[in-house]
């Protein structure tokens, strides 16, 4: 009976948004895109489109992302908090493949997620994966260094640093340029398809890449230190 | 090309299914893996680079990692 309903619920859908289909594989729909698309270089002298919509037009919609973002981590930490009294690292040391690959690869990934961020208003890419890409080269030194720490405290305050400077830039555009992340009058724009252009756009990149860098990273040491708990976990 | 376009997408779909009808949890968060991988090379090609590393980064690798941290530590009630 479930799977009928699930299958009739199914057909109810495709027959519904059948008629959307033509209408979103045709280009020059919508006036706000077209905007964007006519007017985005023009307004942000990024190259890269998708961060002008993301990092300026949208740039509150981006605000409230990182937000969740923060407080999913938060809510993480919270519930998987270190118990008093349990051992902080694994006593068993990792493989020899795996600390090679480690010493080898993390300076590789980091310098790659730091150009990604960095890069964001010029080539695709931007904080959010630039952040996940030092995120998962942290992950590598997690697993092969199991008798180091991860000093949450300097994450936590990266974290922060980078999250009121973003909210900052956004005050400052409100004072300067008269409405809240604003990008023109704030910086100089400066010439198309240079690292130093765009405005504040490459700013607020670097900003959220360090912080959705940090928050990943203490997500997943949290999760991967915190020892599973006895009898099954009730 | 497109006959390497259409393959994949069938491939997706069939790891897609796969994951959800396989017994064992692992293989179906691996398996789910994968198929953020082929989803992201097919986002390459429809010119979403954007999306395609955003796929790459959070759907293959972090996402994945995080379903087995889960699994190892629920181990112990179901596998």
């Amino acid at each position: 009976m479930k799977q009928v309903l699930a299958i009739l619920a199914l057909l109810v859908l495709a027959f519904l948004f059948a008629g959307l289909v033509p209408m979103a594989s045709k280009p020059g729909n919508g006036a706000v895109g077209d905007y964007y698309a006519t007017h985005g270089i023009a307004d942000n002298r990024g190259s890269n489109l998708v961060t002008s919509i993301v990092v300026n037009y949208r740039g509150l919609d981006t605000l409230g992302e990182v937000t969740v973002l923060f407080l999913s981590v938060m809510g993480v930490g919270f519930i998987l908090r270190r118990r008093e009294g349990t051992p902080k690292y694994s006593p068993v040391p990792a493989s020899p493949i795996l600390n090679t690959g480690a010493n080898l690869l993390f300076g590789s990934i980091l310098l790659l997620g730091a150009y990604i961020f960095v890069h964001g208003h010029l080539t695709p890419g931007g904080g959010f994966q630039g952040g996940s890409v030092i995120a998962s080269g942290v992950l590598l030194l997690i697993l092969a260094r199991r008798d180091r720490e991860l000093s949450h405290d300097l994450l936590a305050w990266l974290e922060s640093l980078s999250g009121f400077g973003y909210a900052l830039v956004g005050l400052v555009g409100l004072v300067v340029a008269g409405s809240f992340l604003a990008n023109k009058g704030v910086l100089p724009l400066g010439t198309w398809n240079r690292l130093f252009s765009a405005g504040v756009i490459p700013i607020i990149y670097i900003l959220i890449g360090l912080k959705v860098g940090a928050e990943l990273s203490t997500l997943l040491d949290i999760m991967i230190r915190e020892p599973a708990p006895e009898g099954g976990g009730h | 090309m497109i006959y390497l376009d259409v393959f994949l997408c069938v491939l997706t779909v069939i790891c897609a299914v796969a994951a959800m009808v396989t017994r064992k949890l692992v293989a179906a968060a691996i398996l789910a893996g994968v198929v953020s991988l082929i989803v992201s090379y097919l986002f390459v090609r429809m010119k979403a680079p954007d999306v395609a590393m955003t796929e790459a980064a959070i759907g293959a690798a972090l996402s994945t990692v995080i379903f087995l941290i889960a699994i190892r530590r629920t181990e112990e009630e179901e596998r």
